[in-house]
């Protein structure tokens, strides 16, 4: 299967300032790439580079198989890029805003409206279309920027932070809606909001100082390696009794009836564990299984460096 | 493409205010111009009947009222060119295009087009108004086209002129004052033409009013058209290597 985004030592300076470094990953259909880092890491540095904004110091781009550099045109066909401001024009209605970003993408005259009533509607801007840009709040606003983003139903979805200044509403709407794009389509987004990396997120790319610093899979129901679940139960056994279930390296008690399990390279699913903590009649109140520690991950990256 | 570009530009002058109190000043001062003309004229008329080969309409009020039209709109151009593009600079919205499957040619010829057929109705305003005497006597129809493709001619360069600055800067009102400054000294320069010595043809040829006095004149001379067309020229291939660099720069 062929890549929608592949970067390959990808470099950025500005004056003798590195924003990116030797940057290479790729992109795959119905991936959802979070690129996590804190303010300055190189996200936004990155996604302008691939979205055709700012050219690279070094390093090569394909979109959807097409070089950026050499054939920027054919490439950019493939893309629907959301910049940090949205890019509106306070003038126009959300409609003829939609309209003309629709043409700009060559699509024909017949089909504009259609997709335009598409992109509203996945959107949530129905009933703001003949309203003023200028006049809409920040939310509906950051709405328009992303209905003028996937407008043209492109292959490789590039946001840049999409959910600021939405509301908690909103943004599980728009959460929702990229995960929708995520599934034929390739959405590549930066944040620097963990939460939203393991809600929409199918890859996390973490950044640092402009070099990529950490990269997995966060597949939503396996419990990997190294994992554990919080529990809490109504008639707690003994804490050895806990630890002696299958699939569980060791238990520590937190609080009464309220357990921390370290899970091993065996274990089961989650479910299955819930299934024998149910069997084994200690009144399961509550089971949540915590993510593998990407906040210790992101916190340890992030913060390390700055002592040395 | 350059017409969809075009369009939203000339959609989104005439939904400010300012072209349109532009486009209402420009009409009033000229009417009053004219009517100034038509006054002479009319007093004048007496003499001129006795005279052989006596000026005509055509002389004493098109020709004069097509140069003010052209220091005029040069007055003008600036502001309607001054946003084109470092506005979209200034509010982000140039990565709309810059993110498009567009080339940059195609983006500064989209801009170019919509400020030209802004400038299409100042030219037709003035065509109306000359036309107008028509009504009441003879005009000479080829000086007249002459003339209209004259100031038609320097509301082009000029356009193209502010288009390039307007790519410098993110600021709207450095781009206008860069753009006056260049288009005054085009049309100032050949000042120092009436001065003896080796450069002043070479001044000449530079200034602005020298070609254009020419086609007012009724004088087209494909030199003339080359010069107004290499301004034209120079300027976009110039806003368009600028804004190429612009995704390089540091």
């Amino acid at each position: 299967m062929e890549p929608l985004i592949k970067t390959e030592g990808l470099y950025r300076y500005y004056g003798d300032h590195c924003a990116v470094r030797a940057l290479g990953f790729e992109l795959y259909p119905g991936e959802v790439l979070g690129l996590l880092g804190p303010n300055g890491a190189g996200k936004s540095s990155t996604l302008r580079m691939i979205a055709g904004n700012l050219a690279p110091s070094a390093g090569h781009i394909w979109l959807n198989g097409v070089k950026l550099q050499t054939d920027p045109i054919r490439a950019k066909r493939a893309l629907g890029y959301l910049p940090e401001n949205p890019p509106l024009y306070p003038e126009l209605t959300v409609d003829e805003y939609l309209r003309y970003c629709a043409r700009l993408h060559r699509i024909s005259g017949a089909a504009v409206d259609e997709a335009v009533s598409v992109a509203k509607s996945r959107c949530g801007l129905d009933e703001v279309g003949r309203r003023l840009i200028g006049n809409l709040s920040k939310g509906y606003q950051q709405r328009a920027g992303i209905a003028q983003a996937i407008v043209h139903d492109p292959m490789v979805v590039v946001l840049d932070e999409p959910t600021v200044g939405l509301d908690p509403i909103q943004i599980r709407e728009i959460r929702s809606l990229i995960c929708n794009l995520g599934h034929e389509r390739g959405v590549i987004l930066s944040t620097h909001i963990l939460p939203e990396v393991q809600a929409t997120c199918s890859r996390v790319l973490i950044l640092h100082r402009g070099e990529q610093a950490y990269t997995a899979s966060l597949k939503q129901d396996t419990c990997q390696s190294g994992s554990s679940l919080l529990v809490r139960l109504a008639r707690p056994p003994e804490l050895a009794a806990i630890a002696a279930m299958p699939g569980i390296r060791s238990a520590d008690q937190l609080a009464q009836g309220q357990y921390r399990l370290h899970l091993d390279e065996t274990s089961p699913s989650a479910s299955s564990l819930a299934e024998q903590l149910v069997m084994a009649g200690w009144g399961v109140e509550e089971l949540v299984p915590e993510r593998p520690g990407l906040e210790q991950i992101f916190v340890r990256i992030t913060s390390g460096e700055q002592g040395g | 493409m350059i017409l969809t570009i075009a369009g939203r530009e000339l959609r989104s002058l005439f939904l400010s205010p300012l072209a349109w109190s532009l486009l209402a000043m420009m009409q009033f001062i000229l009417a009053w111009l004219f009517l100034v003309q038509i006054e002479n004229f009319t007093r004048l008329q007496p003499r001129l009947a006795s005279m052989e080969s006596a000026p005509g309409l055509t002389d004493l009020i098109v020709v004069p009222l097509l140069g003010n039209v052209a220091i005029i709109a040069l007055l003008l151009v600036p502001l309607l060119s001054m946003r084109l593009i470092s506005e979209e600079l200034r509010s982000g919205t140039f990565s709309l295009l810059l993110s498009a499957p567009l080339s940059i040619y195609q983006i500064v010829l989209g801009k170019y087009l919509g400020l030209l057929a802004m400038l299409g109705v100042i030219l037709s305003m003035s065509a109306v108004m000359a036309l107008s005497l028509l009504a009441g006597g003879e005009l000479d129809l080829g000086r007249l086209a002459a003339g209209l493709l004259g100031l038609g001619l320097v509301l082009a360069a000029a356009a193209a002129i502010g288009l390039y600055f307007s790519t410098l800067s993110p600021q709207p009102v450095v781009a206008a004052v860069g753009s006056y400054g260049l288009l005054l000294f085009l049309w100032l320069i050949n000042l120092a033409a009436g001065a003896e010595g080796r450069g002043s043809a070479l001044f000449a040829w530079i200034a602005m009013p020298t070609h254009f006095d020419r086609l007012l004149s009724g004088l087209v001379r494909s030199s003339d058209l080359i010069y107004f067309m290499l301004c034209i020229g120079i300027s976009l291939i110039l806003a368009t290597r600028r804004l190429e660099s612009l995704r390089t720069q540091p």
